[in-house]
């Protein structure tokens, strides 16, 4: 058995959730290889060998691959797949926009965002994760993407060699154009130890502030409900979801978010929930720890005072 | 410009999944159903470029049992021309979905392929790329804006990070993401109008497409529960509970 891995990086360095990947790989079993699919993503691949349990890094460099595009990303996987029973990564969307075409290829069912493996069965949420399945693959060469926040990381005390390959793309028929990244000091939202997250009750994009003063206190990531990002609030990668990103921190702390079904897909597997809500019937209460009815307008200044007095 | 939209009528996004009690799965009887949000999102898209006349011919397929005319009748309704539904009673994986879909769009000789994002029952988000991947075309997933020029397309994404534009040669899959559109509500009128539309009858056989699952379900069970926790009182009560009690910070 062999298992290859898809490094999450954005060519300058290595991202947690290729670890936490790794760690999913060893629970399929068999000798875990790491590919760095990038341009100039050298010091990522020198990371990826630095994780425990991996047996080489294979780094592609090639100018198609500097934005991981779909169809570049299909063909360099594809090309290595010859030496794999099985290809696992991270389930964020840059990973969730290929990973398909590279089963299609391989004419395997992909299973998407599993949260645990156990022998040869997979655990994956589904129904908004209102339901969880556990299935069995049968094809010979096994498509997973990995909710990385159900993984811990592998640990850091790998020294595998990076061999290096060349890939032959071709003709996409895709090009890039522009990005346009939403800028932040914070932590990555779905490998953050805490997340401040606010919806439609914030009321405006200008309110946010009110919850940046405390997630700059606790070095926390700011995440959001769908609402709030339909409505122009902030940015669309801040969903929290079903249908955005997935997060388990030690602390996620609600403010002004209902808590629609799909909105508790993406948080409940967090270890500790707060609430404020001013509605004491809002169903986020009946999944958080510890809930606060108040008007979040004055509920907010208070957090974050309290927090200045024990030391925040 | 041929354009095809697939539609999948799920479970409504407002009702909460039952797991049957014998763990073969979520209970879909006697519950509402609608069309998957991200795929009226799609025929939303594909009504508005036939009004800009972007779009010569709009159709919908939908791959599903006999009730699944239903969801085609509503995006006829939504102004989509004609549909194709390709009837099965089989709870069909995403790959062979998609390999019905390439049998679909290239005999209807399609040029764009706008489809949902994921379906909202599954959650694979997997068939737009198996598709993109069987037909050799390129991909825009997570659309927020989509603009169409001679041959091509520009796309503008929803990505981990922010926002990202390509550009497409067409034919190309482009699946939608939550901000693309608001999908209008059919009129009455046009609710009339579309039962006169023609469906097109069809079985996944007719495609010779193998259907056989590649997976085994072993057993689908209820996720764990959280139990509600404390009401607190204020601010303060609430940063003494975390940092006291819970230990987070
Ligand atoms: C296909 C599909 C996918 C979806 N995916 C997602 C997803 O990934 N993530 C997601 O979050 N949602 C998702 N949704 C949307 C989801 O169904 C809800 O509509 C959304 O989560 C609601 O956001 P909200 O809680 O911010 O807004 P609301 O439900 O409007 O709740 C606002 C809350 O703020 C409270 N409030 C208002 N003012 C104050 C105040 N001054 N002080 C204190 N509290 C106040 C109110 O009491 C209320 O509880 C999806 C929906 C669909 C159909």
């Amino acid at each position: 058995m062999a298992v290859l891995v898809i490094a999450e990086h954005d060519n300058a360095s290595l991202k947690d959730a290729t670890a936490k990947t790794v760690t999913a790989a060893a629970k399929v079993g068999g000798d875990i290889d790491v590919l760095v699919a990038g341009k100039g993503a050298s010091a990522a691949a020198e990371s990826a060998g630095k994780i425990d349990g991996v047996r080489a890094v294979i780094h592609v460099d090639h100018d198609l691959l500097e934005y991981q595009m779909p169809e570049a990303m299909e063909a360099t996987v594809v090309a290595l797949m010859d030496g794999y029973d099985a290809v696992l990564s991270p389930d964020g969307k840059t990973h969730q926009a290929y990973m398909p075409r590279v089963a299609a290829r391989l004419d395997t069912q992909q299973i998407s965002s599993v949260t645990g493996i156990e022998g040869d069965t997979f655990e994956r949420p589904i129904y908004a994760g209102n339901a969880v399945a556990y299935v069995k693959s049968g094809d010979p060469k096994k498509v997973v993407t990995v909710r990385t926040t159900a993984f811990a990381p592998a640990g850091e005390g790998g020294s595998a060699s990076v061999k290096s390959e060349s890939a032959d793309i071709g003709d996409t028929g895709s090009a890039f154009v522009s990005e346009e990244l939403s800028k932040s000091d914070r932590p990555e939202l779905t490998g953050a130890k805490i997340v401040v997250s606010g919806g439609r009750g914030m009321g405006s994009g200008e309110n946010f502030s009110l919850l940046e003063g405390i997630a700059d206190k606790l070095g926390a990531a700011m995440g959001a409900s769908r609402a709030a990002v339909d409505a122009g609030y902030v940015p669309n990668d801040w969903q929290v979801g079903q249908t955005g990103k997935a997060v388990a921190p030690e602390l996620y702390l609600a403010v002004g978010i209902s808590g629609a079904i799909q909105h508790l897909a993406g948080m409940k597997d967090s270890k500790v929930i707060a609430a404020i809500n001013k509605d004491e019937e809002a169903p986020i209460f009946s999944v958080a720890d510890y809930g606060l009815v108040a008007d979040l307008f004055k509920a907010l200044p208070e957090l974050e005072a309290e927090l200045a007095k024990v030391g925040y | 410009m041929k354009v095809l939209v697939p539609v999948k009528r799920v479970l409504d996004y407002n009702v909460k999944a039952r797991v049957k009690p014998d763990q073969s799965g979520v209970d879909l009887s006697n519950v509402k159903m609608s069309m998957n949000p991200f795929d009226e999102i799609a025929v939303e898209e594909a009504v508005r470029m036939q009004e800009k006349s972007v779009a010569t011919e709009t159709i919908a397929v939908s791959i599903g049992p006999a009730k699944a005319q239903e969801t085609i009748r509503t995006a006829l309704a939504m102004g989509v021309d004609r549909g194709v539904h390709v009837t099965t009673d089989e709870d069909l994986e995403p790959l062979a979905v998609a390999k019905i879909l390439k049998a679909v769009a290239e005999a209807e000789g399609a040029e764009l392929i706008l489809m949902g994002k994921q379906a909202i029952d599954n959650d694979y988000g997997a068939t737009g790329g198996m598709l993109s991947a069987m037909l050799g075309w390129p991909i825009g997933q997570y659309a927020n804006t989509i603009e169409t020029k001679e041959g091509a397309l520009t796309v503008k994404r929803e990505i981990d990070g922010g926002l990202q534009t390509v550009e497409l040669r067409l034919p190309a899959v482009v699946t939608t993401d939550l901000r693309l559109n608001e999908p209008r509500y059919a009129s009455l009128p046009n609710i009339m109008k579309a039962k006169r539309k023609p469906i097109e009858a069809k079985t996944p056989a007719d495609y010779g497409v193998d259907t056989a699952p590649r997976l085994t379900v072993v057993k689908v069970t209820e996720p764990k529960t959280r139990e509600a926790g404390v009401k607190v009182e204020d601010a303060a009560a609430l940063v003494d509970k975390l940092k006291n009690e819970a230990g987070v910070i």
